[in-house]
């Protein structure tokens, strides 16, 4: 999803925080979700102390998890259970749930927050729910294994890939028709838009390449490749995406290689590798964008990245195979 | 052994398939949508005859083993076909049990080179590279492990998928050593491959300081446990098979046929684990894999088959899944093309192991993780840690390049 507006430290977060949190103390206050595959679980981590908060009971299996623009509620995919929780940001409750159709592995929101887009992974579609009723308003048959999902900020278009097909679907949402199809190294992970929306990049995580996309003429312009000393190509499996609001760094998640690779996405090359957790998936920012935040599937915990300094400051532990994370202001 | 597709495959099956054939690497022809071109894929199976008595009645043999993983994936990459304007066609051939499989191949491959997913057994398999007119083809082994298809009697038309038995033995042994039970008891049954995996597995001992402190043949009569007082009669044969004079920690068992292995563990004399053939098995796939992805494979597989996908499923899968990758992604239409883009360095098909698969060039042998499979549970993946080599690591696993034998004669 493209990157939201950056929120300030104003006097409005401040207000919003203090109501939002009054446990938290801090200007900065935020708080982690982290979705964990296995416990069947979302973690909360404050934002500033790394303390839990809370776990959340989840239905089965929440992978994809990402907040609502307005901050009042985290939704979290249940793959084995085939809906979404609803978790109040406020109450840290799940308060709702809304029903996807079979095996949600991921989900997008339109900007505004009326809509929902769900890959459903076993059915090779994407469901498009009203969030507010929780009806289905369509559904779009696209590759094998859908997963990772970008929406443009005019929300006017969304993009799927296929873990199995290996494309990139680009869907309409004024018609809901997939208008092209990419083909892309083998089994996508993640689409992720440039803060100015010119290219999309598409990490594969067994081709173990990001392809650079032109979402205008559907062309793939560059193919990315991550080369580290000591480690076997092998391992280098890029999932999770995120580009700083500048459009200056991009962060690239590289799975069994452990590491998170930062890459400058204008010249394409890697400045450095920063060594993370084991298997790390999904990234985040911290609201003011100061830190990364990663879920590493293998060990159990969430790295924290100093943005700045480009160092790993610090693991948490989370729960068992964290896979995505939510940050709320 | 009846499948879903005509058995004893019939002038009619020829014909559709010749027809299939004509059309097939010239000009693209139209078929269904308005720009799609169609592909043939040739299945070619000959309807052996079944196992007869198994040791276990949970040992199944369903009819379309192999050919429903082939089918399922012919279904996958006509998905990714029709955004690209491919059609797959799957032409399943059925050959009758002690079919002339040369003849058969030679009026197949009268219209030109095929591409052919080949689920025959090894003496079959060689039958059919070794036909004059299917040089040219592209023929991919998806059910063998023999070794010699590997060494001595690799073919260039021949890419094989599953891992060779030298693979297996590999894969277990590596586990065995880093566990540190390197004290291996070999017990051999009565047939020729059994006396290649037990040479498979001397070969492993030596390769990764594990020591055969004991050897033994047996031969076994199965059968016993649907007498009432069978488990009685195994109860003693079993501890005397297995009573050597030596130490060991390890019982490594060479059936492949399932003779007896499955009757080994607790009945052993000491209380020593089974690995080998039966125990703790080296495989492909398993239905109780679930790792990296491979979840989303076994449902989608029980969707379409109603039932578990085996590894020879997983074999006509990752077979026809290869020829949609040289297709759509390699970009190569012709079987000498395919052949030269699978050798290539752009070559990678996913498989669930969580690194892209790519063919030895030495021997057409697909490097892949192996799998140490316990009936319900994947205990391991081999490589393991700490075994290293200059190039991909998997390349631990069976015959290396400066060990093959292989000589191709092109």
């Amino acid at each position: 999803m493209p990157i939201r507006a950056m929120t300030g430290r104003g006097a409005a977060l401040l207000a919003l925080a203090a109501v939002l949190c009054s446990f938290a103390a801090s200007t900065q206050a935020s708080e982690l979700f982290v979705s964990n595959e296995v416990d069947d679980t979302v973690t909360v981590l404050d934002g500033e102390s790394y303390k839990v908060l809370a776990t959340i009971p989840t239905d089965q299996r929440p992978r994809g998890i990402v907040e609502t623009p307005d901050h009042k509620a985290v939704l979290v995919c249940d793959g084995d259970s085939s809906n979404i929780d609803v978790i109040d940001t406020k109450t840290l409750k799940v308060t709702r749930k809304l029903e996807t159709g079979p095996d949600p592995e991921t989900l997008a929101m339109s900007p505004s927050g009326d809509k929902v887009y769900v890959s459903n992974e076993n059915n090779a579609l994407v469901t498009v729910l009203d969030y507010a009723t929780g009806k289905v308003i369509t559904q779009i048959p696209v590759g094998i294994e859908p997963e990772g999902l970008a929406v443009t900020r005019n929300g006017g278009s969304v993009v799927v890939v296929s873990e199995s097909t290996s494309m990139a679907h680009f869907i309409d949402t004024r018609t809901w028709q997939v208008v092209a199809n990419v083909l892309v190294d083998t089994r996508p992970r993640i689409a992720e838009y440039t803060p100015d929306e010119r290219y999309l990049w598409v990490s594969s995580e067994v081709g173990g390449t990001v392809s650079v996309i032109d979402p205008r003429s559907h062309e793939i312009v560059h193919t990315m490749e991550f080369r580290i000393p000591g480690v076997d190509k092998q391992y280098i499996g890029p999932v999770g995406v995120r580009f700083t609001p500048d459009g200056r760094l991009a962060f690239v998640a590289l799975g069994r290689a452990n590491r998170v690779a930062v890459v400058d996405p204008k010249t394409y090359e890697v400045q450095q590798y920063i060594l993370v957790g084991q298997r790390p998936w999904q990234l985040a920012f911290s609201p003011d964008h100061t830190k990364l935040y990663v879920a590493n599937g293998l060990t159990n915990d969430v790295t924290i990245i100093d943005v700045s300094s480009l160092r790993a400051v610090k693991s948490v532990p989370v729960g068992r195979l964290p896979w995505g994370i939510a940050v709320v202001p | 052994m009846t499948g879903r597709c005509a058995l004893g495959a019939s002038g009619l099956l020829t014909l559709a398939l010749l027809a299939g054939v004509s059309q097939s690497f010239g000009a693209p022809a139209a078929a269904g949508s308005a720009a799609a071109r169609t592909f043939p894929i040739v299945y070619l199976r000959e309807a052996y005859p079944g196992p007869g008595i198994m040791p276990s009645l949970l040992e199944t043999h369903p009819d379309d083993l192999g050919l429903a993983g082939a089918q399922e994936a012919e279904y996958e990459i006509n998905t990714t076909g029709k955004f690209l304007g491919w059609h797959f066609k799957l032409y399943v051939v059925t050959l009758p049990a002690g079919a002339d499989v040369a003849a058969r191949a030679r009026q197949m491959l009268t219209g030109g080179p095929e591409v052919i997913v080949a689920d025959l057994r090894a003496d079959d398999l060689l039958r059919l590279a070794d036909v004059p007119s299917a040089k040219d083809s592209l023929i991919l082994d998806m059910r063998t492990d023999e070794d010699s298809l590997r060494q001595q009697q690799c073919r260039a038309n021949v890419f094989h998928i599953l891992p060779s038995q030298a693979m297996r033995a590999d894969a277990l042994a590596q586990f065995l050593v880093e566990k540190r039970w390197t004290r291996w008891f070999l017990l051999q049954g009565p047939t020729r491959q059994d006396a290649v995996y037990a040479a498979d597995v001397r070969r492993s001992a030596a390769r990764y300081g594990a020591r055969i402190v004991a050897a033994r043949s047996y031969d076994y009569n199965p059968g016993s446990l649907r007498s009432d007082t069978g488990y009685q009669q195994i109860q003693t044969q079993m501890p005397l098979a297995t009573q050597v004079g030596s130490d060991y920690d390890v019982l490594f068992v060479a059936d492949q046929t399932d003779l007896f292995g499955d009757y080994l563990p607790y009945n052993t004399f000491d209380a020593r684990p089974v690995v080998g053939t039966q125990g703790l098995v080296a495989t492909a796939w398993t239905p109780a894999f679930q790792s990296y992805s491979a979840l989303q494979m076994q449902h989608r597989f029980k969707l379409f088959a109603h039932r578990d996908m085996f590894e020879r499923d997983y074999g006509g899968w990752l077979a026809v899944r290869i020829v949609g990758d040289a297709v759509m992604r390699g970009r190569q239409t012709s079987p000498d093309g395919m052949r030269a883009y699978l050798r290539s360095d752009s070559f990678l098909v996913a498989g669930f192991k969580g690194q892209g698969l790519t063919f030895r060039r030495w021997d057409q042998q697909l490097r892949q993780p192996v799998l140490l499979a316990q009936p319900l549970m994947v205990v391991s993946m081999s490589p393991q840690n700490g075994f290293l080599h200059p190039g991909d690591t998997t390349d631990t696993l069976g015959f290396d390049e400066p060990e093959t034998q292989c000589r191709f004669a092109r």
